[in-house]
């Protein structure tokens, strides 16, 4: 028998061709309900992500630079040896302008070596020449429009619902493009596993009631964690938003971090 | 013990000035040569399609000795596209996860499929429809594996009706329309791969794809008019001047094209003069000095330029032999020039901190996955594939069937 093309079984082939399309993103919606059930993220099996909201605040009026949030950083996460961090500390230094110069400020000397993790050297400019000199804390921005989530070819980095940025390493395919896209330098392709790494708030510390190793070790609490879908009226995060005005890293870029900064110098970037 | 050692702190000591990141201050970028290649590879793939289109789309008649060589190169280039990419993973085994769970806003999940497209359905086709008649004739007249490769090509498809043939001249008129755009998308990917990137303000920029495109375009033609004249030397041919004429015209405009969208991209960069601008002028004066002013915008655009302007000007003055030296010249400074432009866009989007404080450096290796030798490879590799398809379906002893993409059937569609 030979089959004819008419409108009757035209428009029943486009239909079913439509169907088809439906269908497939709705088989592929399913599976990645399905990936997001078994995402290798370390939380333990009973941890609700919707039930709770991140947050980092950091003064950095407070950070005396020791550089043991890295260190714990570090170990905590077996971040590999040499320049691959999830946190490290960044100090400024600012010169005094030379006289008659009109100049507001002289010049912003940065430096983070290994990443602040065994302190700093003093200073390279004598002090009487120091206008300001401060240290700034970095690690992932938790950014509400992660441009290393949108980027991610397979959607191996991906936003929990509670505000973590994750990247799930048995899925990642160590492409890069996160790394290139990451406007704060926050990521790294770490030389061990291949695949990209970064802060994870201390996923698995966190979702079993613990606090991230960094804020646990600061000795100046300097970096402020909390939940805010669980805050009370005395929680530090609260207290914190009460007594600070906040700022964020590259504001413009538009990706709206969820890590706050206080006392922020308009040279740090 | 003492020089190991030493070796080893060399080796790991990065090269950087100013402030970086502690992230960014591994020895290599994260992209090096081997993502310098894919883009420049893409776009000739581009390129030659668009040249070969300029024959059956825009019926460019003195262009038809080199539309089967154009299709040919396309499709050579093509099946190496991707091989840089895989090259570079973290996780090559793991490449089919963008095929198979991709994330719809990324850029380079996208490309995937794009990539499939244009492979599949445009090139494959286009090419298929084109030959089909003179596969069905020779495989009747050749033995051996040569002729089980022609018949394994027809697909089982061999008549030759009048009708049949009509299809095949309308199917390959209309997968060259489709085929366009779809060149277009290709390398446009390509371009907003990097232009999509907000964080770096080298590549974040709205006319990159655009950029990439027209480069593409002007490195597509003159790598068919390098084809072209070496194909002819080879076969001791002389080559048919009205064609490659008309293919330095094309390779002018183009060149002009091009040339004056990436000067609009410069003037604006430094009229706006924005956070990152003063890393920015380093790069041109220092890290990117030898490869952007001199690669790029002399060998790549400024000689080349004047070379065929002079040549549209001055064509009946100049005698054949000095013509074809210098299309030719132009051609290669051109195939030179794009590639410094890829490594411009792609090394120089990475040789300076996200921090906007400090530039890093960086030395091309000779041994190892993004070391020059392996770039060497790639570079070669679609050039062996095109011998052996040029080989296969462009030899001289193959008795032509006098089909053009322009003949009457086709004239009649």
């Amino acid at each position: 028998m030979k089959a004819r093309l008419n409108r009757r079984s035209a428009i029943t082939r486009l239909g079913g061709a439509i169907a088809g399309l439906f269908t497939l993103s709705a088989a592929r919606a399913a599976k990645a309900a399905v990936q997001q059930m078994f995402v290798a993220s370390g939380a333990p099996k009973d941890y609700d992500p919707s039930k709770h909201k991140w947050l980092m605040c950091i003064d950095v009026n407070r950070c005396i630079g020791c550089g043991l949030c890295v260190e714990a950083c570090k170990k905590e996460n077996g971040v590999p040896e040499g320049p691959y961090f999830r946190t490290w500390i960044e100090r400024y230094i600012i010169t005094k302008p030379e006289p008659g110069s009109g100049k507001t400020r002289g010049e912003t000397l940065v430096d983070s070596p290994n990443g602040g993790m065994h302190g700093f050297p003093p200073p390279p400019v004598p002090k009487d020449q120091v206008e300001h000199s401060f240290f700034v804390p970095k690690l992932c921005n938790l950014c509400e429009h992660s441009p290393c989530v949108q980027v991610c070819p397979v959607g191996a980095t991906f936003d929990a619902p509670d505000g973590a940025v994750l990247i799930d390493p048995k899925y990642c395919i160590g492409c890069g493009f996160c790394i290139q896209a990451c406007p704060y330098g926050c990521r790294f392709l770490s030389p061990v596993t291949h695949t990209a790494e970064k802060c994870t708030l201390c996923y698995h510390r966190i979702t079993r009631g613990l606090k991230p190793a960094c804020v646990e070790i600061c000795p100046t609490q300097a970096r402020i964690f909390g939940d805010l879908k669980n805050a009370g009226p005395d929680d530090p995060i609260r207290k914190f938003y009460e007594n600070n005005r906040v700022q964020v890293l590259k504001p413009h870029l538009g990706t709206e971090p969820r890590v706050l900064y206080a006392g922020l110098d308009k040279e740090v970037r | 013990m003492t020089n190991e050692m030493t070796n080893l702190v060399v080796e790991v000591l990065p090269r950087f000035e100013g402030y970086v990141y502690p992230n960014e201050g591994i020895p290599h970028p994260l992209w090096g040569f081997l993502i310098v290649i894919y883009p420049y590879i893409t776009g000739l793939v581009a390129g030659a399609f668009i040249m070969a289109s300029l024959v059956r789309v825009f019926k460019v008649k003195a262009l038809e000795p080199v539309y089967r060589l154009s299709m040919l190169t396309a499709l050579s280039f093509l099946l190496c596209a991707t091989l840089p990419l895989l090259f570079h993973l973290g996780h090559p085994e793991r490449c089919y996860e963008i095929m198979m769970t991709p994330h719809l806003t990324s850029p380079m999940a996208i490309f995937g499929f794009v990539y499939a497209w244009y492979l599949m359905a445009v090139l494959l086709l286009e090419l298929w429809f084109d030959y089909r008649q003179d596969l069905v004739e020779w495989a009747k007249v050749t033995r051996g594996f040569k002729g089980i490769v022609y018949r394994a090509f027809t697909l089982g498809v061999t008549d030759e009706s009048y009708e049949a043939l009509a299809l095949d001249a309308k199917m390959g008129w209309i997968l060259s329309i489709v085929g366009i755009p779809s060149a277009f998308l290709l390398h446009g990917y390509v371009g907003f791969i990097f232009g999509s990137i907000k964080a770096n303000p080298w590549w974040g920029n709205v006319l990159m794809p655009i950029i990439f495109i027209l480069s593409a375009i002007v490195s597509g033609i003159a790598l068919c008019t390098f084809n072209y004249m070496v194909l002819t030397w080879i076969r001791r041919h002389t080559v048919d001047m009205r064609c490659l004429d008309t293919m330095a015209m094309f390779l002018f405009y183009a060149l002009v094209v091009d040339a004056a969208v990436e000067a609009l991209d410069w003037i604006h960069r430094i009229y706006a003069a924005e956070e990152g601008f003063s890393v920015l002028k380093t790069m041109i004066r220092e890290k990117l000095f030898y490869t952007l002013n001199l690669g790029q915008a002399t060998t790549g655009t400024l000689i080349p330029w004047l070379l065929l302007g002079s040549l549209q000007l001055l064509r009946k003055r100049v005698p054949e032999p000095i013509r074809r030296r210098m299309i030719f010249a132009s051609a290669f400074m051109i195939l030179i020039g794009v590639l410094a432009m890829r490594w411009n866009v792609v090394i120089g989007g990475q040789l300076f901190s996200k921090s906007l404080r400090g530039v890093m450096g960086y030395k091309l290796e000779f041994a190892g996955v993004e070391g020059w030798l392996m770039g060497l490879v790639l570079l070669s590799l679609p050039f062996i594939i095109l011998t052996v398809l040029v080989k296969l379906f462009l030899s001289e002893r193959l008795p032509s069937s006098e089909h053009t993409p322009q003949d009457s059937v086709a004239a009649e569609v």
